[in-house]
């Protein structure tokens, strides 16, 4: 982040040092929230048949973010995010099925359910790095899936929880059948979701995230403590991933077992890599066109996906390891030196 | 009792053979292979078309599994795997190795289509051997004491050779060694063969306990990593411990308590692991 940024401020000097301010990258982040709305409106329109599939890209965008929030500004390497997702789709599921309808009230409470799971075991296993916190998060989210699978009564075990039937959305508009409403509001969650997720990372608490991601030792020796700043993150991070969850149960109707699986996570992270990470719109991006591609792939055979998503990934890794965003920012960055050239 | 006893060592002895190879070089190279299972599960076609489709028999299709999967993957290591050694770079060493599976899963199923396949056994091996009063089956008596010339040929490697002493100054301090002489490359290389024969034989020798299919490689990573981080990367009796330790009381629990096998598994590993961040058996040797 702070190299490409630095990056980022060389080229900007060598090629219009006078306008230098003004055409900053980062001024322009406030246009996420627009451009993705627009883009969400126009494929409201333009894809009318898949607003299915639409919903669910839309959802996980939102879960993706949450990983963003851990990994892009806290630098915690996670295989367990779905532990969280898992967690806030069947605490929404259940909830739904049982007492409440209110979408909002079920959001909330997937929320609340991932951020609290993500408190626990984020205080419980963040003191660990590298291959023993991935080895922590998987195991986390084992044993979410496994309680998830034996309490049977609750959570329908492996046939998944259904029968979640949500009142209409602040009592006026219906979940129809054509998913039109579950669209739009998986969308304006999005909205929010990203509204507040930049205003986290511009935050202090954001950028304390950030210092520690960068250097915990001086953060400690200014007087922070890494570790609570992390295990604070990692809950609000666990809030969106329920969230998330929750909102995949409210527009899908179904909860099953892989929502909390450990290749969700892997997915999750396969897709925020592609998008690029510490971005958030990175995440927006890297599920919009892993899930797209991945409907046009895997609708002929599932493995010639497995082959194209594998190279792409390792192309990624060893090429453009900032992802998709950095690759634009980076083309960008060719375009103005040239135009401050000529 | 004594049964599920057999079964379990041997099926600890197969985790151990496949994760020891990830455990050297985890403790080499400090890269997190998330790609180790698939080089198992290649090695395992390789026997298994060897064995079916060439009639070799069942010895000729081990050497030649184990060999054919060390020669494919030395490139990927040159290739692939230079550019992420290191601690700071797990992220991409995840997502590399993640991306490689998924390639080879692809390009196993493409090769070899997606039913199960299975490794014929040799008569030699069907039958059973009597232990005093009790009578286990020769595969499971094969499997084991495979396992136990594999931890023994490990340790006189590490602990009495010459490429062992060597192996051991990398790891302690890789730049101090390469200062000494040692060709850190070349170790690294033969390193990873290795650990990549390490996971054919274990793939094939497998077979019958971990059923060979295109999604064997994703299926069972997260069991030979739970092994490395119990017994702590690159410590050999550690991952032998470990292996066994999982094998016995999954097979146990299999048997005893089927519904909450697995959930025991993984409340232990996050106790060990929250006691004992880098594995129970941390040991000294490389």
């Amino acid at each position: 982040m702070t190299a490409a940024a630095t990056d980022r401020a060389k080229t900007d000097k060598t090629a219009a040092p006078a306008a230098a301010p003004a055409r900053r990258p980062r001024d322009l982040g406030w246009l996420g929230v627009p451009v993705t709305a627009a883009a969400g409106l126009a494929a409201f329109w333009l894809f009318p048949e898949d607003l299915g599939l639409l919903t669910r890209i839309l959802a996980t965008a939102l879960y993706v973010l949450s990983l963003d929030l851990v990994l892009g500004y806290c630098g915690i390497a996670t295989l367990g995010q779905a532990a969280m997702f898992g967690t806030g789709a069947y605490a929404a599921g259940i909830a739904a099925v049982h007492w409440i309808g209110d979408p909002l009230a079920l959001l909330a409470v997937g929320g609340l359910a991932g951020g609290l799971i993500a408190l626990l075991t984020g205080a419980l296993i963040l003191h660990a790095r590298g291959l023993t916190l991935l080895m922590l998060t998987i195991a986390v989210t084992q044993i979410v899936q496994e309680v998830a699978n034996k309490a049977r009564d609750w959570t329908g075990g492996s046939d998944g929880l259904s029968g979640i039937d949500p009142a209409p959305l602040l009592g006026l508009f219906r979940f129809d059948m054509f998913g039109r409403t579950s669209y739009l509001f998986a969308l304006a969650v999005l909205l929010a979701g990203l509204l507040v997720a930049r205003r986290i990372v511009r935050s202090p608490f954001g950028l304390a995230c950030r210092g520690v991601k960068e250097d915990p030792l001086r953060i400690s020796a200014i007087g922070g403590s890494p570790k609570a700043y992390l295990v604070a993150m990692y809950a609000v991070a666990g809030v969106f991933a329920g969230v998330a969850g929750a909102l995949t149960a409210v527009t899908s109707g179904i909860v099953g077992l892989d929502s909390a699986s450990f290749s969700w996570s892997a997915e999750a992270l396969v897709m925020l890599v592609l998008g690029g990470t510490g971005r958030l719109y990175g995440a927006v991006l890297g599920t919009v066109s892993f899930m797209g591609v991945h409907h046009i792939l895997a609708a002929s055979d599932p493995f010639h996906w497995m082959l194209f998503i594998g190279l792409f990934l390792m192309g990624v890794v060893l090429f453009l390891p900032g992802g998709i965003l950095s690759g634009i920012e980076r083309l960008g960055g060719l375009f103005r030196a040239k135009g401050g050239k000529a | 009792m004594f049964g599920i006893a057999v079964d379990g060592v041997a099926y600890g002895m197969i985790l151990f053979i496949i994760s020891v190879g990830l455990s050297v070089t985890l403790g080499l190279m400090r890269v997190v292979n998330l790609a180790h299972g698939a080089f198992a599960m290649v090695g395992g076609y390789v026997a298994s078309y060897a064995a079916q489709t060439l009639g070799l028999p069942y010895a000729a299709a081990l050497v030649v599994a184990v060999a054919l999967t060390v020669l494919a993957t030395l490139p990927l290591e040159t290739l692939l795997y230079r550019r992420i050694y290191g601690h700071a770079n797990e992220l991409s060493q995840v997502l590399l190795t993640i991306g490689l599976t998924f390639v080879i899963v692809a390009c196993v199923n493409y090769l070899f289509g997606p039913t199960l396949k299975r490794i014929p056994l040799p008569d030699a091996l069907l039958g059973t051997v009597s232990l005093g009063p009790k009578a286990i089956p020769t595969h499971r008596a094969f499997v084991i004491g495979m396992g136990a010339v594999t931890l023994l040929g490990l340790w006189w490697l590490l602990e009495r050779t010459d490429f062992g002493i060597r192996l051991r100054a990398a790891v302690d301090d890789p730049a101090m060694a390469a200062a000494l002489g040692i060709r850190t490359e070349r170790l690294y290389m033969a390193t990873f063969a290795l650990g990549t024969g390490l996971a054919a034989l274990g793939g094939v020798l497998g077979a019958e306990l971990l059923p060979l299919e295109p999604y064997y490689a994703i299926r069972y990573i997260v069991l030979f990593l739970a092994v490395v981080a119990v017994g702590g990367a690159g410590s050999i009796f550690g991952s032998a411990a470990a292996a066994l330790a999982l094998g016995v009381t999954d097979t146990a629990g299999k048997y005893l308590i089927p519904n909450f096998g697995e959930f025991f598994f993984y409340a232990a590993l996050i106790l060990i692991l929250f006691r004992w961040p880098h594995g129970f058996f941390k040991g000294r040797t490389a």
